[in-house]
């Protein structure tokens, strides 16, 4: 058997030793959770030294983000609300980072599907009097189209080039925030302000408070039907991922890219279609922001960072489209109370040190550590 | 007008202010091409520059003391270069990622911290130009060349510094084996983890550098995500500079190029909408990408975790 040692704690650190060993069978399922879990622990007692440094109270700051995302089923709604968007572009994160493709792109994907469902509407390919069974369709398919075309250029330069797909979705991140301003300050913009004029009601998703005249207890709800789009892509995913033999290429391709290629697993096509997979779904998450939420294009609410967060959340719930429907509201609820919590840079800061803490634990799931008493050396 | 671009006046403001803009890019540059050539990929530059950015801002801010805003902007890169160097060689993490969440914690950090100590921006008196006597005198090229302030001719000055150092030293030896070839370089007695950490810390101080670069020599102001994209694109320009120091200057010198060309543009009020124009060194990148990733490899073991097998 190989042993690693930590180069760090040295051969001789004190009267025992500590060493590490890979894995060799797979750990109890229970034990990936466990580690999860830790990492969030330690993350939160991380941010909370921070934020005390700051100036601030961890413990009002989390007592806080619980009672404002939980508290009610008004700020429950909200939070499946802020969930919506995270869900979509964590399970495009997810289809990509199965086959080892580091889309850091999901938000720029999220913003040109924003844009061309937008485009439906503000071009406008339909009028607004389209009835909304014609109109929520076509928004959806422009809304993936226009996020599978923002996944299609990294993969096609991946497979062709090799350009490294993180450095060129980075940077179309960017592209697409300047092209989403440059038609709502320019030709789409109401009345010289910063936005799109309003869509007309035919083009929004229907929404909880839709149906408050025979229940009233849904006044006020304001989650929208990307909710159930989004579980039904996850479903979807899921069944793409784990049940088709397509999605059996491409865990083949991610776990052993040389086994696959021996396969006669075309590599090339399979980055291009699944950056284009991934697009189409950060795409869908955009448009079902616009048409759920937002209501019109504007730059603040659309490029808000769910497509980083949205990393957070597939790798917190390893990859599986499930468990990244549960993990998004436990997002959902961290950004809907970090609007309140001040100063703004909590939630972020956190998911930094959530994101990063999440990493680091992987190495427990790939290494035990055993600590060896000197002298007992074999 | 377009053809207010090609006056003299335009074109000199156009090299001059190109020359300036070049310096964030070289200090991460420089730092990121260190990390890299040993084998680690740095993407929490980005973060590491907005943090040191808002430090050296805070500390010019308070106290005045300009070279202890950059001393402070070091410390803050070197202690998240720590934090990188603990997670990638220790915990072996997976790099692209985790440097996303630096990046995340240094944007949210640096914007927390903006709000509770400073609120509003403000504008703080940054390094002064330094007229350099007689030369700056030259029409023309006084104006581009030898009228900058201190921190720009000092990231020039690094760029033969870091290809002497990488190319000439033990120490350069070392990090290009350890890059190249961890297992040799371990059997023959190099501590892959030492310099790895030396490696992804020094990165870590130059990022801090360029972000005090920004916010008390070129822009004297601190804002919310002030770098926006700047460190990503320093990262791609490692790549574009093949590894080596005198390439990431060409590279450098051309975004900030096109940079300064944007802005003049924005200037002049040339009829190309301004969104359109801020797009312009992001499609660079991929361009530069596209023409460069067949020309040259990289460090072999760049992005691979080093275990020691016993």
């Amino acid at each position: 058997m190989t042993e690693t040692t930590t180069p760090q704690t040295g051969p001789q650190a004190g009267s025992f030793r500590i060493k590490l060993e890979p894995r060799l069978q797979e750990p109890p399922r229970w034990y990936p959770v466990a580690v999860s879990l830790g990492a969030i622990f330690i993350a939160l007692i991380l941010g909370g030294i921070v934020i005390a440094f700051a100036g601030g109270d961890p413990f009002l700051s989390y007592a806080h983000i619980a009672r404002a995302s939980f508290g009610n089923l008004g700020v429950i709604s909200d939070t499946l609300v802020k969930a919506t968007p995270i869900l979509m572009t964590a399970l495009a994160c997810s289809i990509a980072f199965r086959m080892k493709l580091w889309n850091i792109g999901a938000e720029g994907q999220f913003i040109m599907g924003a844009f061309g469902a937008s485009a439906v509407v503000l071009a406008p390919l339909l009028s607004a009097e389209t009835p909304a069974w014609i109109f929520i369709p076509v928004m959806m398919v422009a809304g993936m189209l226009a996020g599978a075309l923002w996944g299609f250029i990294p993969g096609y330069l991946k497979a062709k080039f090799n350009v490294n797909e993180i450095i060129s979705t980075l940077m179309l991140n960017y592209i697409s925030i300047s092209w989403m301003n440059f038609w709502i300050f320019g030709v789409w913009s109401e009345g010289g302000f910063q936005m799109s004029p309003r869509f007309p009601r035919t083009a929004w998703l229907p929404r909880l408070l839709d149906y408050a005249e025979t229940f009233p207890i849904l006044r006020g709800l304001t989650t929208h039907a990307g909710l159930l789009i989004g579980i039904a892509a996850a479903f979807v995913l899921w069944l793409l991922i784990y049940r088709s033999r397509w999605g059996y290429e491409i865990r083949l391709i991610g776990d052993n890219p040389s086994a696959a290629r021996y396969a006669g697993i075309d590599i090339s096509r399979n980055t291009i279609l699944v950056m284009m997979v991934s697009g189409a779904l950060a795409g869908l998450g955009g448009m079902s922001e616009i048409t759920g939420v937002v209501h019109r294009l504007q730059t603040s609410p659309v490029a808000a960072g769910y497509g980083f967060t949205g990393i957070i959340v597939a790798w917190l719930a390893k990859l599986h489209p499930g468990v990244i429907v549960v993990v998004s509201v436990l997002f959902g609820a961290l950004i809907l109370a970090g609007r309140e919590i001040q100063p703004s840079g909590v939630p972020k800061m956190i998911q930094g040190i959530i994101l990063v803490c999440l990493i680091a634990s992987d190495f427990l799931l790939r290494y035990r550590i055993r600590i060896i008493r000197a002298g007992s050396e074999e | 007008m377009i053809s207010d671009l090609f006056s003299v006046t335009v074109l000199v403001g156009i090299l001059a202010s190109g020359i300036r803009l070049a310096t964030p890019y070289l200090y991460a540059a420089i730092g990121e091409t260190f990390a890299q050539r040993s084998g680690v990929l740095n993407l929490g530059v980005e973060g590491q520059m907005l943090l040191g950015a808002f430090a050296a801002f805070y500390v010019a801010l308070t106290t005045g003391n300009l070279g202890l805003a950059v001393l402070v902007a070091m410390l803050v890169g070197a202690i998240m270069g720590l934090a990188m160097a603990f997670v990638t060689v220790n915990l072996h993490a997976q790099q692209g990622i985790s440097g996303i969440g630096f990046y995340l914690f240094g944007l949210g950090m640096s914007d927390l911290l903006f709000q509770k100590m400073l609120g509003t921006v403000e504008t703080v008196r940054g390094f002064p130009r330094i007229h350099i006597p007689v030369l700056s005198d030259i029409p023309g090229l006084g104006q581009i060349f030898f009228s900058q302030n201190l921190m720009v001719y000092a990231a020039y000055l690094l760029v033969p510094i870091a290809w002497f150092v990488l190319n000439k030293t033990t120490l350069g030896l070392k990090i290009r084996s350890v890059g190249e070839n961890p297992e040799a370089a371990d059997s023959l007695g190099v501590s892959v983890a030492g310099v790895r950490y030396f490696t992804i810390v020094l990165g870590g101080t130059l990022s801090g550098v360029a972000g005090a670069s920004l916010s008390i020599a070129l822009l004297n102001v601190f804002q919310q995500n002030m770098t926006s994209g700047l460190g990503f694109i320093a990262v791609a320009l490692v790549y574009f500079g093949g590894w080596r120091p005198w390439g990431v200057l060409g590279g450098a010198l051309l975004f900030s190029m096109v940079n300064s060309l944007q802005l003049w543009i924005q200037v002049l009020g040339i009829p190309i909408p301004s969104d359109i124009a801020v797009m312009m060194p992001y499609v660079l990148t991929i361009l530069v990408l596209v023409a460069s990733v067949s020309r040259v490899r990289g460090p072999s073991a760049l992005t691979k975790p080093f275990e020691r097998e016993d």
